[in-house]
Parts: structure tokens; C-alpha cells; sequence
């Protein structure tokens, strides 16, 4: 051992997690003032004012939101299995954090800001993404009722259905990105809004965003809280701070997911034009105003769609999706090698 | 590299407990999740030895799909869990003797490599990095060049399997009436409206 103790492990560990804190805070943040947004969004489309008493146009009211949820009585169902009804929030929370580890922010003096440059940084965000149908699943069977269980059932089968077209059209972004690297993936993008995959890719990137919908359970695909059918679905018999790690995580998901759509098609941290000056904003506002305008057609689709029928989700899922992305995977390599443009 | 060790035995460790406890959990859903966990620290036992690829789709396709699957079965089963404690005995024969057969299999192999120090080399030799390329393209490399007959022969046996199972289990349900999605998109409003001037009192 050369540099000792110190300087080989605590002072790199003590750096990690700042890193960790300084990519955290900001993400959980976001998160409690998303669901603020959501509300006031809707809000204006139905012509309401939305939460206004707490605070400044309403601006506290997550944090009033907050610790109402921290201070009220975690109930356990007698009849739940303890230990797994425990876990399961735990893990869709601990799952939607654990994916910004791999998300690019920017460039800092040649170097990236991330926390884990890894190579097989897209496989990770789907592993994890294919991960977060493990706490829902095992709420729905550890609550031991009926409406939880349905609901867990109807959303892992949901989930699993649209990973499948998902992993298909992340096959299309590596054949002209050439690595499953992300920071990669969005080099590969610069020289500006025109250059992004986006336009190459639309028909994926359509494909994408609707399967990401569906993904982290929003609507108009939020069959597992059909509270018409099902009162809320897998989270029915949860209460207080076990409820609000489900709910919690699914913004958070929503946010990792718009952060993979913005990386994947949208030019990550890269600004829309290749000048000086926008070029001296710092990447992480760029991805953070784009992440936002994800963030804000997901509160649309919520505010003006349906919700889908149980047969008709399945049918788009592997009737439509599935061939579709299927063909497209073919047709885009066959054009990339005709064309001589595949990423050497 | 202590790091590295720690994290060996961690995971190790981790993996072998859960694969103890597959087998001795009361509740059969409590064993496909200590599965899930054993398959979740191979993953790690992956990434330690720098296959970083695998260990990724290890996670996607085990963990996030077959596993869920088994999930999905074992939860819907009915079990009673008395009856299920009752053929313990009877099958004690069988699975001891599977045990051991494995057992004695990890002995041989691993005794060759004690007594006769050759048969080490006769195990394939992993191919050397070379260079800065990537553990996923010199797996694809491979894949693709040197085993493209053997890769395309796997895909062709599980694609087969696919519509094996496919057939096996589809059934014509007669008299049953399905929603036709084109049909209804092409319905036109003169097709099914019909505006009908009624004079009081009248009718149609």
C-alpha cells in the first residue's frame, strides 16, 4: 500500500459521497416540487387555481404534504406478510434512486459529471427500470388482499409487456450512438437540435416516450391505481410514509425516465445550437430544462387522456409496439450499413 | 484490491445464503425472492471479474423477467404449506442422491486441477483485453465471428421453442366476440348516426 489508508479509501469514499449528496438533493428536490407542478398544471387545464393557501401561490404545500405523511400512523395490515410489505416500498423508492448514478450531467474541464462513467451504462438504467416491477408485485402479494394483488398482478404484467419494446428501441439509438455508454451516446449527438436522434429516430422516439408512460405507471396507462375498479390498486393498504415512498417513487421514475428520453434522443447536456454563448451554459441546466419539458408532457398526458382499457394496453403493447420496433431495428441497420454510416 | 476481496466475500457470501435459503424458506414466495437475490449477487460476482456485459444481462433477463415470471406462478399457486412439508421424507432419497452426484462432480473437476496442474490448461484460455476495447464489443466480436454458426444455431433452437410454446398453448375460442381496432377506427359517422325529423305526437 503506497498512499495509505487515507488517501487510498476514506478521502475517495468521503468524495463519493458528496457526489452522491450533491446529484440526491437536487433530484429529491425536484421530485417534492414536481408534484406541486402536476397539481398546478392540471389546475389550469381544467380552469382551477390548485393548492394556493401554503405558502406563496401554494409553494410550501409539499413540504406541508410532507410531513403530514411523516407524522400519521404506519398501519400493517394482521394479515400481511410483515417483512415483504415492508421492503416493497423501500426497494421501488431505493430502485428510482439508484438509476442517477449512470446519468450524465455535463462536462466540467474536459472531465464528465457523473458519478459511475460505466460502460454499460444503458444496460444498467434498463436493469433498473426492469427492477421497479419487483416492489410493486411484492406490495400487491404481501398486502394480502384482493385489490392489491390485482393491481400488483396487472402492473407487473404491464411493465414487463412494454420492457420489451423499450430494450428495441434502445437497440436502435446504440446503432447510431455505437456504445452503451451514455455520456458516448450523447457525444454522438452534437451539433445541435437537427443532429440530435431525435429526428432520425422519431418514429422511436414517439414509441419511447409512450412505453416510458407506461413504464412508471402514468396515465393514460395507469391501470395498477385504477381507482374506479381496483380503489388504488397495489398501494391500497399502505398508509403514512409507506405510501408516500410509493408515491415518492413514482415521480422520481418519472423523472429517470425523462432523463433517458432527453439523453437517448434529445442531446443530454448539449445545447440546441452550437454557439459560444449557449455552449457557456453549463450542461446540467440544459438537461434540466429538458428533463422539464418531458416532465410537462407526462402531466399533460395526464390531464387530457383516458385511461385505457386492460386489453387494449396489452394489444398496444405487443400487437403494435412489438412489431413495429421489431421492423425498425432491421430497417435502421439495414440503412446504416447500405449507407456506410455505422458508428466504427 | 482489499476492496475488491471485501466486496468478493460480501457478494459470495451474500449469494450463498440466499441459495440456502431457496431451498430451506417455509414459503415458496420467500424462496423465488431469496432467488431473486441470489441472481442479483452473481450479477456483483460478475462485475468483480470484469464482465461487466453479463452481469448487466444476467439482471435484465433473469431478475427483471424470468424471475418474475416464477414470481407470478408461485404467487397464484393455492399452497398448502402442511401438505407441502409432508412428502419431505420421501423425496429425501432422491434429492440427496442429486446433491451428491453434483458434489462429486465439483470434486473431480476441481481435485484435477490439484493433481494433475495440465488439465488446467486445457480449460479455454479467456481471450486477453486488448487494447481499450470494451468488454461488450470483444464479446460481440466473438459472438459474431468466430462462434456466428453456434450464436445463430442458439437462436434458431430458442426461436423454435418460442412457437412451440405458442402453439401448445393457443386455443380457437368460437363464439367469442373480439374488439377489431381497424374496424372501428374505419366506422364513419354516416354508417352508424341517422338524424330522423320527428313530428310531435307522431313517432318514427
Amino acid at each position: 500500500m503506497e498512499g495509505g489508508f487515507w488517501i487510498d479509501y476514506a478521502w475517495p469514499a468521503v468524495l463519493l459521497v458528496i457526489k452522491i449528496v450533491a446529484v440526491i438533493v437536487p433530484v429529491v428536490l425536484a421530485m417534492a416540487w414536481l408534484t406541486y407542478a402536476e397539481r398546478k398544471v392540471i389546475a389550469a387545464v381544467q380552469l382551477r387555481k390548485g393548492p394556493n393557501v401554503v405558502g406563496w401561490f401554494g409553494l410550501l404545500q409539499p413540504i406541508a404534504d410532507g410531513i403530514k405523511l411523516i407524522f400519521k400512523e404506519t398501519v400493517i395490515p394482521s394479515g400481511a406478510n410483515k417483512v415483504v410489505f415492508i421492503i416493497a416500498p423501500l426497494m421501488t423508492f431505493v430502485l428510482a434512486l439508484v438509476g442517477w448514478a449512470v446519468i450524465p450531467f455535463g462536462t466540467w474541464d474536459g472531465g464528465k459529471i457523473v458519478i459511475a462513467d460505466i460502460n454499460v451504462g444503458i444496460l444498467y438504467l434498463f436493469a433498473i427500470s426492469s427492477l421497479g416491477v419487483y416492489g410493486i408485485i411484492m406490495s400487491g402479494w404481501s398486502s394480502n388482499s384482493r385489490y392489491a394483488f390485482l393491481g400488483g398482478l396487472r402492473s407487473a404484467a404491464q411493465m414487463v409487456s412494454y420492457e420489451v419494446s423499450i430494450g428495441f428501441v434502445l437497440i436502435t439509438v446504440l446503432l447510431f450512438a455505437g456504445s452503451l455508454n451514455l455520456s458516448a451516446i450523447v457525444e454522438a449527438q452534437r451539433g445541435g437540435f437537427w443532429r440530435w436522434n431525435w429526428l432520425p429516430l422519431f418514429p422511436m422516439f414517439v414509441i419511447f416516450f409512450i412505453s416510458a408512460l407506461a413504464e412508471t405507471n402514468r396515465h393514460p396507462f395507469d391501470l395498477p391505481e385504477a381507482e374506479a375498479e381496483l380503489v388504488t390498486g397495489y398501494n391500497v393498504e399502505y398508509s403514512a410514509f409507506t405510501f408516500a415512498l410509493f408515491f415518492l417513487g413514482e415521480y422520481m421514475n418519472m423523472i429517470l425516465m425523462s432523463a433517458m428520453t432527453t439523453i437517448l434522443f434529445m442531446g443530454g447536456w448539449l445545447p440546441p445550437l452550437e454557439v459560444s454563448w449557449l455552449n457557456w451554459i453549463p450542461g446540467p441546466i440544459w438537461l434540466a430544462l429538458k428533463i422539464s419539458f418531458f416532465l410537462l408532457l407526462f402531466i399533460l398526458a395526464r390531464a387530457a387522456y383516458p385511461r385505457y382499457r386492460y386489453d387494449q394496453l396489452m394489444r398496444l403493447g405487443w400487437k403494435v409496439f412489438l412489431p413495429l420496433t421489431l421492423v425498425a431495428v432491421v430497417v435502421y441497420a439495414g440503412i446504416l450499413l447500405y449507407t456506410d454510416t455505422l458508428p466504427k | 484490491m482489499v476492496l475488491q476481496a471485501l466486496a468478493f466475500y460480501v457478494f459470495a457470501a451474500v449469494a450463498i445464503a440466499a441459495g440456502i435459503m431457496v431451498v430451506t424458506a417455509r414459503n415458496p414466495v420467500h424462496s423465488v425472492l431469496f432467488l431473486i437475490l441470489a441472481f442479483f449477487n452473481a450479477a456483483g460476482l460478475f462485475v468483480l471479474m470484469g464482465a461487466e456485459f453479463l452481469a448487466m444481462i444476467l439482471v435484465i433477463v433473469y431478475v427483471g423477467a424470468v424471475a418474475v415470471l416464477f414470481l407470478f406462478v408461485v404467487m397464484m399457486l393455492d399452497i398448502d404449506f402442511v401438505e407441502l412439508r409432508q412428502g419431505f421424507v420421501k423425496y429425501l432419497p432422491i434429492g440427496g442422491l442429486i446433491g451428491i452426484v453434483l458434489l462429486v462432480e465439483l470434486f473431480i473437476v476441481v481435485g484435477g486441477w490439484v493433481t494433475l496442474p495440465e488439465t488446467k490448461a486445457a480449460i479455454t484460455e479467456p481471450v486477453a483485453r486488448q487494447g481499450n476495447i470494451s468488454n461488450t464489443a470483444m464479446l460481440g466480436r466473438l459472438l459474431y465471428t468466430k462462434y456466428v454458426y453456434l450464436f445463430q444455431a442458439a437462436g434458431v433452437i430458442l426461436f423454435v421453442a418460442m412457437i412451440g410454446a405458442i402453439v401448445l398453448t393457443l386455443r380457437e375460442r368460437v363464439g367469442v366476440r373480439r374488439q377489431k381496432a381497424a374496424r372501428q377506427i374505419q366506422r364513419r359517422r354516416e354508417e352508424s348516426v341517422q338524424l330522423v325529423k320527428v313530428k310531435p305526437g307522431e313517432g318514427i
